[in-house]
């Protein structure tokens, strides 16, 4: 998926002037190529975050689109003020790249897990929240803020994530997309939780339990047009996310529907409210807090045998 | 000039009529006061002499970068961008009220603002951000950023400087109004700064020291720009907190005032009047 954003960082610069690249102090080679052919707008600035935000909104000041690209928590808690002043309070076309978003550092520790990233970043005006399911739709992700005229926050996954997206159902920021259709639970999922989504939903089929699974890739701004739509005729809506419960795309999701009216029970499965200290990798991670497909399809399957079944009836029924 | 030096530069007229723009912000009754009073003469002899902007086009793409990084020192910027025409002398008088187009903070929404700035450490990074575009755009403008003592203490200012080095941004000047004085106290008992130009020559500047409220030595050393061909600028500008106003100058409680009353906008104008 990082691959597929610096690749397709490169094919904007090659053809727009405006598209320059940052990075902080990143692996030997990243984009060799695009450094030995526009080497002006190749620029590697050290282990100065401060800095490289700060610089960045200059550049976006007098006309230029950066791409900056380092760790997700350096790139969300070191300069979070940076973020806030020198990006969204100009309102500023600067993208923000983040590498090992969610438990993709796991092995690494808390210092390197953003897990709150995506609250922090979407409780900032003008930001803008995306997270692709997996690297075509990251390239088409990274094509598509090439005009978007605010600051951006795009998170990578771990990369070889399975692919769910597809040329067909396109992409446009801000606008969710229907995945799998079903009837009776609404799944709504960001990142490469929207896989894990999808496979929860194959799992729930066999016991009777029709899931309809949204990819929200844009988490602000969210489809909540969509969300509310699609919400107020289902028995439960659940939100997947990797990402802390506070803020995230459950929060988002239940703001949308509370604001919209929609009074549909909710599930939210997340990380709990705290620091991961499990190393192990991803997906042991992920495992440990219940948010493998085998758990989503059964917490669902729980509430729904515990609290849907009456509501799923009336649903059917309308 | 030694680091400890004393401003020994009178005010002329024009210094004095700017601090009266001054106290005219200050007149809705709150503001910081020392803050903006000791870099008059830099933003002055900047804004009438040195920088490359035009009031009836602050957008002009040509123009030189002006970015005031200690936004708390907003009212000498506003005094002297006012007088320039960038926007009517009768905003002073609403600074900070409600609706006002003048806040407390340096704000890019005012006509002549580049960046907006009040949190400390901002515009050094920004600076060196524009000094990079201007380079790749083929442009020549320059690209001056103010800076407290104070606001040294923060690390971005530093990482700035790195890359200011790095990049040989010889069209970028780092300017610190050294009043010597932060919100709490003294520079030197809060967090020791000396030796200041030592320091940033070490970063990699040219670095000039000067008497900050002396015009003819301000306006000698930007006319010496760039210092050193590849090397980013630094001017340390020796200033004196609450500079014009007797009963302020160097006095930490006169940092910010939230409550000055008729009587005490008075007070400020005769002081001012005794210099």
């Amino acid at each position: 998926m990082r691959q597929s954003a610096l690749n397709t960082v490169y094919a904007l610069a090659k053809r727009d002037p405006r598209v320059l690249f940052i990075g902080s102090d990143l692996g030997a080679g990243v984009l060799d190529q695009m450094k030995a052919e526009m080497p002006e707008r190749y620029l590697m600035e050290g282990v100065s975050e401060a800095n490289i935000i700060g610089m960045s909104a200059g550049l976006a000041m007098d006309g230029f689109i950066p791409y900056v690209n380092t760790i997700a928590t350096f790139l969300t808690r070191r300069c979070y003020e940076q973020i806030a002043v020198d990006l969204c309070m100009h309102d500023l076309p600067v993208r923000l790249l983040a590498s090992g978003g969610g438990a993709v550092y796991a092995p690494l520790g808390p210092t390197h897990m953003a897990l709150e990233d995506i609250a922090i970043m979407r409780a900032l005006p003008h930001m803008t929240v995306v997270c692709p399911a997996d690297a075509p739709e990251m390239t088409r992700a990274v094509e598509a803020t090439l005009d978007w005229p605010h600051p951006v926050y795009l998170r990578f996954g771990k990369g070889g994530d399975p692919v769910i997206s597809s040329d067909e159902r396109g992409f446009t920021l801000g606008k969710a997309i229907l995945v799998r259709p079903g009837a009776d639970v609404l799944v709504i999922s960001t990142g490469v939780m929207t896989a894990r989504a999808l496979d929860a939903a194959d799992l729930l089929a066999p016991t009777g339990i029709d899931a309809a699974v949204l990819h929200a890739h844009t988490v602000k701004p969210l489809d909540a047009e969509m969300i509310a739509d699609l919400a107020s005729s289902r028995s439960l809506v659940v939100t997947v996310e990797e990402h802390s419960r506070i803020g995230g795309l459950g929060s988002a999701v239940t703001d949308a529907l509370a604001e919209a009216g929609v009074r549909t029970p909710q599930l939210r499965l997340a990380f709990p409210d705290a620091f991961v200290f499990a190393y192990g990798s991803q997906d042991s991670v992920l495992q440990a807090a219940g948010l493998q497909p085998p758990s989503i399809a059964e917490r669902i399957r729980q509430v729904v045998d515990t609290h849907g079944g009456r509501r799923l009836e009336a649903v059917r029924a309308e | 000039m030694k680091t400890t030096e004393a401003t020994s530069a009178a005010l002329d007229d024009r210094s004095k009529y700017l601090r009266s723009l001054i106290i005219d912000g200050l007149s809705a009754g709150r503001g910081h006061v020392g803050s903006p009073l000791s870099l008059v003469e830099i933003v002055r002899v900047l804004y009438d002499e040195v920088l490359h902007v035009r009031a009836e086009d602050p957008s002009w793409n040509e123009r030189d970068r002006f970015i005031l990084s200690k936004g708390h020192g907003c009212l000498a910027l506003y005094a002297v961008l006012a007088d320039h025409g960038f926007f009517s002398k009768d905003e002073l008088e609403r600074h900070c009220k409600s609706g006002a187009l003048l806040g407390g903070h340096v704000d890019a929404h005012v006509p002549g603002v580049e960046a907006s700035t009040g949190a400390l450490g901002h515009g050094l990074p920004i600076g060196v951000g524009l000094a990079i575009a201007a380079r790749l755009q083929r442009r020549a403008s320059r690209v001056f950023v103010v800076m407290g003592d104070g606001e040294l203490d923060e690390g971005s200012v530093w990482e700035a400087a790195l890359a200011a080095s790095k990049h040989k941004l010889e069209h970028l000047t780092a300017i610190v109004d050294y009043n010597k004085l932060q919100s709490y106290g003294r520079v030197e008992d809060v967090l020791p700064l000396e030796p200041l130009a030592d320091k940033w020559r070490a970063f990699g500047f040219a670095v000039r020291e000067v008497d900050g409220h002396d015009v003819n030595a301000l306006r000698d050393a930007f006319a010496a720009l760039p210092f050193e061909a590849g090397k980013p600028n630094a001017v340390i500008a020796h200033t004196l907190k609450g500079r014009g106003i007797g009963f302020a100058e160097l006095n930490a409680k006169w940092h910010h005032k939230s409550s000055l009353d008729a009587a005490a906008i008075d007070e400020l104008r005769e002081a001012l009047e005794r210099n």
